[in-house]
C-alpha cells in the first residue's frame, strides 16, 4: 500500500479524515483549554494570596 | 467504623483530592497516548478492509467508542451529581460538573462521526431514527446540565437542582442503548455482544476496545485536570488553598 493509496482511503477520503481529523482536533481543543482554564486559575489564586499577605503585613506595621 | 471507612473519606475533601489528583494526571496521559498510538495503528494498518463497506467502516473505531463513552460519562455523572445532593459533598458536585463537558464533546463526536459514516453507507448525513436522536437528545441533557449549574448562582443550590436533572436525564441511557431493538431503526445493532459469539474480524474488536481504553483515559486526565481547576475557583479562598501557593513557590 502506497503513501497516497493510504490516504486516499478508497475513495472515502473525505469521509474517513473527516471525522478523524475533526474528533482529533476537538479532542486538542478541549485539552488546550482545560489546561489554560487551570493555570489562570492557579496565576489567580496566587494573586489573591500575596494581596491577603501584604494586607496582613501592613496591618502589622 | 473501620479505618479504611476514615481513609476513604479522607479523599473525598477537595483539600486531599487536589494533590492527589495531580500526581495521577500524567499516568493516565501517558496511558491516553499510549493507548491512542496503538489504538490507531490496529485501526489502520492491523484490521483488514471490510469486504461491503471498504474502508469507509474504519470510522467504527472512532465512532463506536465515543459513542460508549458518551453514556458512560453521563452515568457516571449523575452518580456522583446524585451523591452531591445526598450526602451534601461538594467533591462528588465538583466532579459531576467537571465531566459534563467532556461527556457532552464524547456525544458531539459520535454524533458527528456517525454523520461522516451515513453520508457514504446511508446516502445522508442525518434521520430522525430512534438512535440518532436519542443520541442528540443526551447532547441536550449534557447542555441542559451545564447551563443549569451555570445559571445558579451559589454553588450549593446549582449543584442540587443540576444534579436533580442529571439523575432525571438518565432515563435516556437505556433508551439510546436498546432503541435499536425496540424500534425499527436504520441504525445498525449493537457492534459487541456479550452473548452472540463476535460478529467481526478480532483485529476490529481489538481496534474498538483500545481505542475505548484510549478515550477512557483522555477523559480520565482531563475531568482531573478540570476538577483541579474547579476546586481552586471554589475553595480560592481557604487557607489550605493559600498555603498550597505558599509552598510551591
Amino acid at each position: 500500500m502506497s503513501v497516497g493509496e493510504f490516504f486516499a482511503m478508497g475513495g472515502y477520503a473525505l469521509y474517513v479524515w473527516g471525522a478523524y481529523g475533526v474528533t482529533a482536533l476537538l479532542l486538542a481543543i478541549e485539552v488546550i483549554l482545560v489546561i489554560r482554564r487551570k493555570r489562570t486559575l492557579w496565576r489567580r489564586v496566587g494573586r489573591i494570596t500575596r494581596m491577603a499577605v501584604k494586607v496582613k503585613n501592613e496591618a502589622q506595621t | 467504623m473501620s479505618s479504611s471507612g476514615i481513609h476513604w473519606f479522607k479523599y473525598s475533601s477537595p483539600a486531599s483530592f487536589y494533590p492527589v489528583a495531580g500526581r495521577l494526571i500524567p499516568w493516565f496521559t501517558a496511558l491516553a497516548v499510549v493507548f491512542g498510538v496503538a489504538g490507531l495503528y490496529v485501526s489502520f494498518f492491523v484490521a483488514p478492509t471490510d469486504f461491503r463497506q471498504g474502508e469507509a467502516y474504519r470510522i467504527m473505531f472512532i465512532h463506536v467508542p465515543a459513542a460508549w463513552m458518551s453514556m458512560f460519562i453521563y452515568v457516571v455523572m449523575a452518580v456522583y451529581a446524585t451523591a452531591g445532593f445526598v450526602w451534601n459533598t461538594r467533591l462528588s458536585s465538583m466532579m459531576a460538573r467537571s465531566l459534563a463537558p467532556t461527556g457532552a464533546l464524547f456525544t458531539f463526536i459520535a454524533l458527528w462521526t456517525g454523520s461522516f459514516w451515513g453520508k457514504p453507507m446511508w446516502g445522508t448525513w442525518w434521520v430522525w431514527d430512534a438512535r440518532l436522536t436519542s443520541e442528540l437528545i443526551l447532547l441536550f441533557l449534557y447542555i441542559g446540565y451545564m447551563s443549569l449549574y451555570a445559571a445558579i448562582e451559589e454553588p450549593r443550590r446549582a449543584a442540587r437542582a443540576s444534579g436533580l436533572f442529571a439523575l432525571v436525564g438518565v432515563i435516556n441511557v437505556p433508551i439510546i442503548y436498546f432503541s435499536v431493538q425496540w424500534w425499527n431503526t436504520l441504525h445498525q445493532g449493537a457492534s459487541i455482544s456479550f452473548k452472540n459469539a463476535p460478529t467481526m474480524a478480532a483485529s476490529m474488536l481489538t481496534a474498538i476496545v483500545v481505542m475505548t481504553l484510549c478515550f477512557w483515559m483522555y477523559s480520565i486526565a482531563v475531568v482531573l485536570t478540570r476538577v483541579r481547576a474547579e476546586i481552586l475557583e471554589q475553595e480560592r479562598h481557604t487557607t489550605w488553598v493559600e498555603a498550597l501557593v505558599r509552598e510551591q513557590r
